[in-house]
């Protein structure tokens, strides 16, 4: 199996856009994630249908038994994040500033906190035409995206280990859900844009690839938008001897795939879709040579 | 006032919202702009100029080996398993560690003490007369983006006017950057996915208790699906910018829009009075 994480560095440059593509695109049987945990949108144009749901335990959080509690303020001088608030006559905690570290469950002298489990997301299970999706639904604001990602790559690895490809469409940053993702993998694609922003914040997620095993790859999308800009984000990948996948033209018919809830290739011939049919070509040929091939 | 610019989806225009606004405000008065998107911060870009830098650092434990017994305390009360005893020595795993102190507190030979390990920068800088400008930068390969969008926002602490241009997304580093803001600006594109994120971070705006407000961008007329949302859940929108070429590329190469075309200017003060008055702030 190959996996082939698809990742930006800034978000909005087309990550899930190509993904969806590259799940029509890629030969072979196929395992897709999701691991943009917090803002998942491959969903809305791979449109699976849901086989499980399942749900997801982040980090246990505290809480304090008012009966119990004497407010004597142990646990709120002892918190570092903030999390334990005064609440009338006793103390309450802070369910989105808790970290879990039970620190407070030590310190409290009458034993008045407990740890709690708490489902802070569920993890899904589902059928789209190109193979099973894993994603994921974190509550609003839950912490531990980092851990949900490694449950999703998880459930992926375990149910459908044996399919040629495990493609996964990543999140932004190079925090915790980043680093999680891209931990174990063979290659990332790494989707661009021609702005200063896209190129700055490229060089970062390299920099943070490269401190892990995977292959990486580079696609410039709506390349056209600055052809300068373009040229310095191909000289940096020559540079960093970074093969360059492919580059995207700006099209209007990708917005209207996007709101037709299709990807842009399965929307009838366009310049992107051109573009991106070339791209998949491409990385193909790379990716059969990377570890078992494909 | 504290006004932070989020936006579920990445790419939407946070930072062309964030950076546009303080340009316009520092005509005429104090602005502190604050880059809590630490993971990729993008405002330095916009605002070049000579920065103090320093180190934000997190304590993480030491070990004393000659007073440890290996008993094993720290390694069971460790919630994050950034602790493992040995039979002979103690691992300790720093991107796991969230700097509880819980196992100095537990120790009971106190062989542990907590020294400072630095995780990003600080950097600040007066680009303009009327602008201070905050970023944070994590370190490639470190995990903990939370710690440093904490320290830049304490470092705006008191300050008259604030701006914190926040992290995509929806979880803890989009909380760190909201929690404490009177008021945050959401930035959403016309797309379903603009539309389905947008969900998600009014919600987490809700659950903190700030008031949000809704900005258009790159709008190309087909925002039927996202006004009737706001509509539905009574948000203002506070402002629409089209989608035009001339933006998108002074955008891209790094410019701003109020300072190559002034006439936007007013557009963003108009922003500015609609968040004052979200904020429940004197004009």
């Amino acid at each position: 199996m190959i996996r082939l994480a698809v990742i930006s560095g800034k978000g909005g440059t087309g990550k899930t856009m190509v993904t969806a593509a590259l799940s029509r695109l890629l030969k072979g049987t196929m395992v897709l994630a999701d691991c943009d945990v917090d803002a998942a949108n491959l969903a809305l144009l791979l449109h699976p249908k849901p086989i499980r749901a399942d749900p997801f335990m982040g980090m246990k959080t505290a809480a304090i038994d008012p009966a119990l509690c004497t407010a004597c303020g142990e646990c709120r001088e002892h918190c570092r994040f903030d999390a334990i608030e005064r609440d009338g006559d006793a103390y309450r905690v802070s369910p989105l500033r808790c970290e879990g570290c039970a620190v407070c469950t030590y310190v409290c002298p009458v034993s008045a906190v407990a740890m709690q489990p708490r489902q802070t997301g569920e993890i899904l299970y589902s059928e789209t035409d190109r193979g099973h999706l894993v994603h994921a639904r974190l509550v609003p604001g839950a912490g531990n995206s980092g851990l949900l990602v490694h449950e999703v790559k998880k459930t992926a690895w375990e149910r459908d280990g044996k399919s040629d490809l495990f493609l996964i469409d990543g999140p932004p940053g190079t925090g915790c859900p980043l680093i999680s993702t891209i931990s174990g993998v063979d290659a990332v694609l790494a989707v661009t844009e021609p702005s200063v922003s896209g190129l700055h914040d490229l060089r970062r997620v390299v920099t943070v690839c490269r401190q892990f095993r995977p292959r990486i790859f580079v696609a410039v999308n709506r390349y056209d938008l600055d052809p300068s800009l373009t040229r310095n984000i191909t000289e940096y990948c020559r540079e960093e001897r970074i093969p360059l996948a492919g580059t995207i033209p700006f099209d209007p018919a990708v917005i209207d795939a996007i709101r037709a809830g299709i990807p842009v290739t399965d929307a009838g011939p366009s310049p992107a879709a051109q573009a991106i049919q070339i791209l998949a070509a491409n990385l193909y040929q790379e990716l059969k040579h990377i570890g078992n091939g494909l | 006032m504290k006004l932070a610019v989020a936006s579920g989806k990445g790419g939407t225009g946070k930072s062309m919202v964030a950076a546009n606004l303080a340009y316009t405000l520092s005509q005429t008065e104090q602005v502190t702009l604050v880059d809590c998107d630490v993971e990729e911060p993008n405002l330095h870009l916009f605002f070049p100029a000579p920065a103090t830098k320093n180190d934000v650092t997190v304590p993480v434990p030491v070990v004393d080996a000659a007073a440890c017994d290996r008993c094993g305390k720290c390694g069971e009360f460790c919630q994050y398993g950034a602790i493992t005893v040995l039979p002979n020595r103690v691992l300790f795993f720093p991107e796991l560690c969230h700097s509880c102190g819980g196992c100095t507190l537990v120790c009971p030979k106190r062989a542990i003490h907590e020294e400072l390990q630095r995780i990003g920068t600080l950097s600040v800088s007066a680009p303009l007369p009327g602008l201070t400008l905050i970023s944070g930068l994590l370190d490639t390969g470190s995990p903990h983006a939370v710690p440093i969008i904490e320290a830049v926002k304490e470092r705006a602490d008191g300050d008259p006017l604030v701006i914190c241009d926040s992290a995509p997304g929806t979880s803890c580093p989009v909380v760190a950057t909201l929690d404490g803001c009177d008021a945050c600006i959401l930035v959403t594109e016309s797309t379903p996915f603009g539309l389905h994120d947008l969900q998600l971070a009014v919600d987490v705006a809700a659950r903190l208790g700030v008031p949000a407000g809704i900005v258009i961008n790159r709008s190309d007329g087909k925002d039927e699906a996202t006004l009737r949302f706001c509509i539905d859940h009574d948000l203002e929108i506070l402002t629409t910018i089209p989608f035009s070429r001339e933006i998108a590329a002074i955008q891209s190469r790094g410019d701003l829009l109020c300072w190559v075309r002034p006439e936007w200017q007013k557009d963003f003060s108009a922003l500015a009075a609609k968040c004052r008055s979200l904020a429940g702030v004197e004009q």
